[in-house]
């Protein structure tokens, strides 16, 4: 059925030589693509949050779709993936089944976890995605003890752990960076910065520099525009490069904005209306993209609209399969607490 | 097609809010993602924004209605082509005044009593002959019987490994890693940084990826900063993930009062770990149990909690050779058969158990002593089936007795075996406050022999 073709997540590693030049016009397409599956898929949670089909916490990545669009664009399939709770962008882009995440968001058996994990915990060992945590840090232990395997076994393969800004204050995150930086461990942190820690903003919640944090570690980091995809794809090809050659860590901060509410019940009053409307209409990473393929005139508007149809019939067809697909059966309750 | 905008729920316990304003009116064109209206919620004013993009047709609610319950249409929107005329003809709004018809699907058809299987714990372990092990022994310390289970296991599968503090270098806080460094290397023996937290997550990541991590904690006491990880990602990642990702790695280390080191290094943990679904618990006594019981958790795919002793470290015991004697999880031992009472003990007060039973047994008293061996799965069959037997039971632990393992078996009991009790079930166990540093003090925290004596007196009513 309906899948996107071709998922950024495991796209091959291209050679570049600048950073003008980050990507063919044929990657650039992929990249709206997967974006915009990304834009469509959240939008229709929301929804079917709105009707109560989908219940608890959801926690939308409406917004900040360049990031893990241009950080995956560099993944090759053996690395590792592990993120938060904002975490339906991330299992898209390793090119997991739309419905199978948009079921487990319904609680359903054709669900990644059976209806069992919910919006915060859906894993996929075939596309080596290890979560969806709901526990703010923890992405970044669970991260370093993944790219441990990597460098265990040999196997040339690096982990990427995704945290936010809020996330960046834990203790666990600076165990981190020094047990990573001490034994050189092929790890990516990369920090969605956002700019709020839920409600908090960063010059409320954290001090100093995040990246001055982990040079600390004498782990080298990057800064970028999250709200352009080729941009976060030229830093991550640096940072993928220095990492994967066995120098050991990198942080990426990558900057970004969520337009949507911290999770479904956010009223959103710790930012004005005008910041957010501004990012939307001056900042949004879908509209960047389609603005640059525009320019390359390789396509006209009317070339995207097959595409944006494309994306629509997945996404619907993801909350068809998720509305249809059934309950877990109630013997589900007791299963897979212990192999 | 039009579409019909329905009442959002905006808050996992919105059922009916107020249409506050409408942001866009009928006529205006809409894009997936902009506000058409304001909500107040039952927590807070929200925005509503349009998921499909189209012209609104019509507005079904006017503002300012209160009271709208979810799902109700709101409004419709016009795709590309289509006019307003075509849908004047809407289904009328329904004003909900009633707790609205959300669906709360899973509620109703699996309710949480539903019949657990909580006294057939899962007994899949296979018993085992172990006198036939015993034909060949090496006596040797507790401390040493762990360090062989930990090289024997590592010499059968290179994908375990042991991390910790101290443990390779220093060759062990307590030296039970003594000489591991050597054989195995800096690549499989780990010095990590005081930073529990930290290597306890790593550990986990490890064993998400397949690798089969022993990650030592110096004392259990301080794995209290590694107990999320220890939680919320080893015990629960294979329920999340619907049975794909299991995490097969050891914590392990020291637990429960030492001697005169005060109130942060003389915790027990059996109840904390024993409480929590998707880890298995074990808490070794002999140099036998430390070695088949940790060997049986390194080969077992799930994550285990490995309590031990520090002061049973250096007492020596008769070790089987075989490196294929492994225990069974989920399985007591019954150390000293009786008649009389049913004493069960674990880690360090096995011994003690031992001890009183045998002047229980000068008394006239017969007293049966079971060593748990496996905290979670607990072998409520075995203590059962001795209860049985016996008529009577005295729960010895070290830790304090509120919510502890005394309190479980006691509760396990009655479930099970409430007709074959004969006298109320006794508890004994360390005194309910912080362990105090003063000799005198600590001793009279401390569950001692006469305690097990005086409980089995009293459960017999010979006292």
């Amino acid at each position: 059925m309906a899948k996107p073709t071709s998922p950024a997540g495991k796209a091959k590693l291209q050679t570049v030589t600048a950073a003008s030049n980050v990507a063919t016009p044929e990657q650039m397409l992929q990249f709206y693509k997967d974006m915009l599956l990304i834009r469509r898929f959240e939008e229709k949670a929301g929804q079917l949050y709105g009707m109560g089909l989908i219940g608890g916490f959801c926690h939308l990545y409406i917004g900040q779709e360049a990031v893990v669009t241009g950080v995956q664009s560099v993944l090759e399939p053996k690395d590792s993936v592990i993120t938060a709770y904002r975490d339906h962008g991330h299992m898209l882009a390793c090119g997991m089944d739309p419905k199978g995440v948009m079921a487990e968001l319904t609680g359903r058996s054709g669900g990644y976890s059976k209806g069992k994990g919910g919006s915060m915990h859906m894993f996929s060992r075939e596309k080596n995605f290890y979560g969806g945590h709901g526990i703010v840090g923890a992405t970044a232990p669970l991260g370093i003890g993944l790219a441990f395997a990597h460098k265990y076994r040999g196997d040339g393969g690096i982990t990427t752990a995704y945290y936010g800004d809020g996330a960046a204050n834990q203790g666990q995150i600076y165990e981190s960076y020094n047990m990573a930086s001490l034994w050189k461990l092929p790890i990516i942190f990369i920090i969605e910065n956002n700019k709020y820690g839920m409600g908090t903003s960063q010059k409320r919640h954290a001090a100093g520099d995040f990246l001055k944090r982990a040079e600390g570690f004498g782990i080298p980091g990057e800064k970028t525009d999250g709200m352009d995809v080729l941009a976060v794809r030229s830093a991550a090809l640096k940072v993928a490069e220095h990492v994967r050659s066995g120098k050991g860590p990198m942080v990426l901060e990558v900057s970004t904005y969520r337009y949507r509410g911290h999770s479904m019940s956010d009223p959103g009053k710790y930012r004005s209306k005008e910041e957010v409307e501004d990012m939307r209409e001056h900042h949004d990473p879908i509209e960047h993209i389609r603005k640059a393929i525009l320019d390359g005139g390789k396509m006209t508007e009317d070339a995207f609209k097959p595409i944006d149809k494309e994306i629509k019939t997945i996404v619907n067809d993801a909350a068809e399969f998720a509305q249809a697909s059934p309950e877990p059966d109630p013997s589900e309750l007791w299963t897979d607490v212990l192999l | 097609m039009s579409i019909q905008i329905l009442m959002p729920a905006l808050s996992p316990t919105m059922t009916e809010g107020k249409l506050s304003k409408w942001v866009k009116k009928e006529g205006d064109a809409v894009k997936a993602g902009q506000v058409i209206a304001e909500i107040e919620t039952d927590k807070a004013t929200m925005e509503v924004e349009a998921v499909d993009e189209g012209v609104i047709g019509k507005i079904l609610v006017p503002e300012g209605t209160e009271g709208v319950a979810v799902n109700t249409p709101i409004a419709v929107l016009l795709e590309e082509g289509e006019d307003a005329a075509e849908v004047s003809s809407a289904a009328p709004v329904e004003v909900a005044s009633s707790p609205c018809s959300m669906p709360a699907p899973s509620q109703i058809s699996c309710p949480p009593q539903a019949a657990p299987p909580s006294h057939a714990p899962v007994q899949t372990a296979v018993d085992i002959d172990e006198e036939k092990f015993f034909k060949n022994v090496q006596t040797m310390t507790v401390r040493e019987a762990l360090r062989d289970a930990m090289a024997e296991e590592m010499r059968r599968d290179g994908d375990v490994f042991v991390m910790g503090e101290e443990v390779a270098e220093y060759q062990g806080a307590y030296k039970v890693t003594q000489g591991l460094l050597q054989e195995f290397g800096d690549k499989r023996i780990i010095d990590t940084p005081i930073t529990e937290y930290g290597f306890a997550g790593l550990g986990v990541g490890a064993a998400f990826a397949g690798l089969k991590p022993i990650v030592e904690f110096m004392t259990f006491n301080f794995a209290m900063q590694a107990i999320d990880h220890i939680v919320n990602s080893a015990a629960k990642t294979l329920y999340m993930a619907g049975g794909q990702l299991g995490c097969p790695i050891v914590f392990r280390g020291p637990n429960g009062p030492a001697s005169r080191v005060g109130a942060q290094h003389s915790q027990c943990y059996a109840s904390w770990y024993g409480h929590v679904p998707g880890l298995k618990v074990i808490a070794p006594w002999s140099g036998a149990d430390a070695k088949g019981l940790l060997k049986a958790a390194i080969r077992d795919p799930n994550p285990v909690v490995c309590l031990e002793n520090e002061i049973m470290y250096g007492q020596s015991f008769d070790v089987p050779t075989d490196p294929e004697f492994v225990i069974p999880l989920g399985r007591a031992k019954i150390e000293r058969a009786g008649t009389d009472v049913t004493i069960t003990a674990f880690s360090r007060m096995v011994g003690v158990a031992l001890a009183a039973a045998e002047k229980l047994a000068e008394e006239g008293i017969s007293a049966e002593v079971i060593n748990l061996r496996t905290i979670r799965p607990l072998d409520v069959e075995t203590i059962a089936n001795s209860v049985r037997k016996t008529n009577r039971l005295v729960s010895v632990e070290e830790g304090w007795h509120f919510a502890g393992m005394g309190a479980e078996l006691a509760a396990q009991m009655m479930e099970v075996c409430f007709d074959d009790l004969d006298a109320p079930v006794v508890r004994v166990y360390g005194a309910d406050v912080p362990m105090p540093y003063a000799a005198n003090l600590e001793k009279l925290a401390m569950p001692h022999e006469e305690d097990i004596i005086t409980a089995a007196k009293k459960v017999a009513y010979a006292a």
